[in-house]
């Protein structure tokens, strides 16, 4: 559990960061939403003193970080930055090793995580563990650059726009990967982004900052039912229904009964049926569980569902 | 083999030929010579003087290297960062200030000999080297070092597993420059007796003898290029190595 109370963060005239308080429980997946220059970036770097506060504090699992010293801080808390920042002169076994290497684990132990690692982010052990990062793709590097920062097993896991640089169709893969893998392991993530989609996809509660101050920290159902100012809306955009719809899966609406046409898979999210079901004209899909017929869901469904929650 | 290969092998083959018997290259220099001179330096072996001369540059850019990484690695610290304009301005000093002038300085202090020569030479070698080390570790990508911070690196960790290693190619093109200034600088030691193969050039200027001057300057010349040569092919290898071959090529 992380609790930051109060922080501040103050450079010369300007207040970057402005008394925000939050807690974030354990296993949750805060996303961090503003545009440039909201702050937000600098507070979550104050979780791991990469940015040390002018004022307020942080807890984590209700120790004060400044009872550490930083660099122990750090090697205790996972980190990943937008544009991965390996070290071009180690391989990718090496990178991924660096915390486990700092914090003196036996050499065996450090191979057996390293592979285990890989394998998890569908890498190849034996083919990418020697290789250099620039003989990696874009999304290669992105996902070396998460296995490193878990490779210390950390509880928490900062990431500072991690998929930034990625290109749509990998950006959105390796989101899925995130969430199976926070799943999995139970980390604690603080997801900094200044995208409003992909704070909703991923977060299981987010935090929207303008100027340095925190608008408002709740689940993404309230943010885009109940936007706290002018700001949260206009971040949400005009396709609110969209946006609630894309929050549910299709297994939470399937109902009894048969439909024509192609089946949709009962994870698909509800956005994804409704939109199926606006452009093949039809009034329900079939839907499908593990390859079996189990149902189906309607469109007079989805669209009460894409209605403000009264 | 390419063919720069080959031409760097002859050169050197050509080169550790002359040094171990000046005399059957006499044919070469003969028609340069007038009134009976002798074609070939005969006082003193061309060997002995090209080892001392290697020698000398060896010391004075090994010392400059040192002190001039040692420095730029201070100054790059948070610690130390205020003397960064100050340790620069020194280095500069010792760039514009004439060797000649630096041994003329010295020699009252030091004495003939080899003495004031490394000390103009180590002057002389720091700023390359110096600039080259300020360059290589405040120019590394700032995501690295950002996440060399973000993994929980002390600052020793980050300067010794990452900054140093990336910084090295750049460093070493420093390193590349001095040497070559100083094995170029190294013949004026001559002056203060300084057992370089300066004395040949100078042996030739003082007796007229246009093929004494032009063996000590052949001599001279093809090492600086073959060490340069070298030098740089260390360079690209490290280059390579340490992955940075778009970066190096940008």
């Amino acid at each position: 559990m992380i609790e930051i109370q109060e922080l501040t963060k103050v450079y010369g005239e300007t207040t970057v960061v402005d008394r925000v308080s939050l807690t974030i429980g354990a296993g949750e997946l805060c996303a961090i939403v503003g545009t440039s220059g909201s702050g937000k970036t600098t507070l979550m770097r104050m979780v791991n003193r990469l940015v040390e506060p002018t004022a307020g504090k942080v807890l984590i699992d209700g120790q004060d970080t400044r009872d550490v010293p930083a660099y122990e801080l750090r090697r205790r808390i996972g980190y990943a930055i937008q544009g991965h920042g390996l070290f071009p002169h180690r391989t990718v076994g090496q990178n991924i090793g660096t915390v486990p290497h700092l914090l003196g684990w036996e050499k065996s132990r450090i191979t057996k995580r390293v592979d285990e690692l890989l394998s998890l982010f569908q890498l190849d052990p034996a083919q990418f563990r020697d290789r250099m990062p620039n003989e990696l793709s874009g999304g290669q590097q992105q996902r070396v650059g998460v296995a490193r920062a878990l490779a210390a097993e950390p509880n928490i896991l900062l990431m500072d726009e991690p998929f930034g640089a990625l290109d749509p169709v990998i950006r959105s893969k390796a989101q899925d990967d995130l969430l199976a893998i926070q799943k999995r392991f139970n980390t604690t993530v603080v997801l900094v982004t200044h995208d409003m989609e992909e704070a909703i996809h991923l977060g299981s509660r987010i935090a929207v900052m303008d100027g340095g101050k925190l608008l408002q920290y709740a689940t993404p159902q309230e943010i885009i039912a109940n936007p706290a100012t002018d700001f949260v809306a206009e971040l949400i955009g005009g396709d609110r229904p969209f946006r609630m719809l894309s929050l549910a899966k299709v297994l939470s609406l399937v109902e009894p009964g048969e439909a024509a046409g192609d089946p949709i898979s009962a994870g698909a999210s509800l956005r994804e049926a409704y939109a199926e079901c606006l452009w093949s004209g039809r009034e329900a899909l079939p839907v499908i569980e593990d390859g079996k017929l189990i149902g189906r869901i309607s469109r007079n469904d989805l669209a009460r569902c894409a209605a403000r929650p009264s | 083999m390419s063919i720069g290969l080959v031409i760097r092998l002859l050169v050197l083959a050509l080169l550790v030929g002359f040094l171990v018997s000046p005399e059957s290259f006499a044919f070469v220099f003969e028609p340069l010579t007038k009134n009976n001179q002798p074609v070939i330096y005969n006082q003193g072996s061309l060997l002995d003087l090209t080892l001392n001369h290697l020698l000398i540059v060896a010391i004075a850019t090994a010392l400059a290297t040192t002190v001039a990484v040692g420095l730029a690695i201070l100054v790059t610290r948070p610690f130390g960062a205020e003397f960064l304009p100050l340790s620069r301005s020194l280095a500069n000093v010792g760039q514009t200030f004439p060797p000649v002038a630096v041994l003329a300085l010295a020699v009252p202090m030091l004495g003939f000999g080899t003495a004031p020569t490394l000390v103009a030479l180590f002057l002389y070698g720091l700023l390359p080297i110096f600039e080259n080390t300020l360059t290589g570790l405040t120019g590394l990508p700032p995501t690295v070092t950002e996440a060399a911070r973000g993994m929980g690196m002390t600052g020793g960790q980050r300067l010794v597993r990452v900054e140093l290693p990336l910084a090295l190619p750049v460093i070493l093109a420093g390193v590349r420059l001095s040497t070559v200034i100083s094995l170029a600088t190294a013949t004026i030691g001559s002056t203060v007796a300084a057992r370089t193969l300066g004395e040949v050039i100078i042996a030739g200027l003082l007796s007229s003898n246009t093929a004494f001057v032009l063996q000590g300057g052949l001599i001279v010349g093809a090492l600086a290029v073959l060490i340069y040569d070298g030098l740089s092919a260390i360079e690209r290898a490290l280059t390579r190595r340490t992955g940075q071959g778009a970066r190096a090529n940008a």
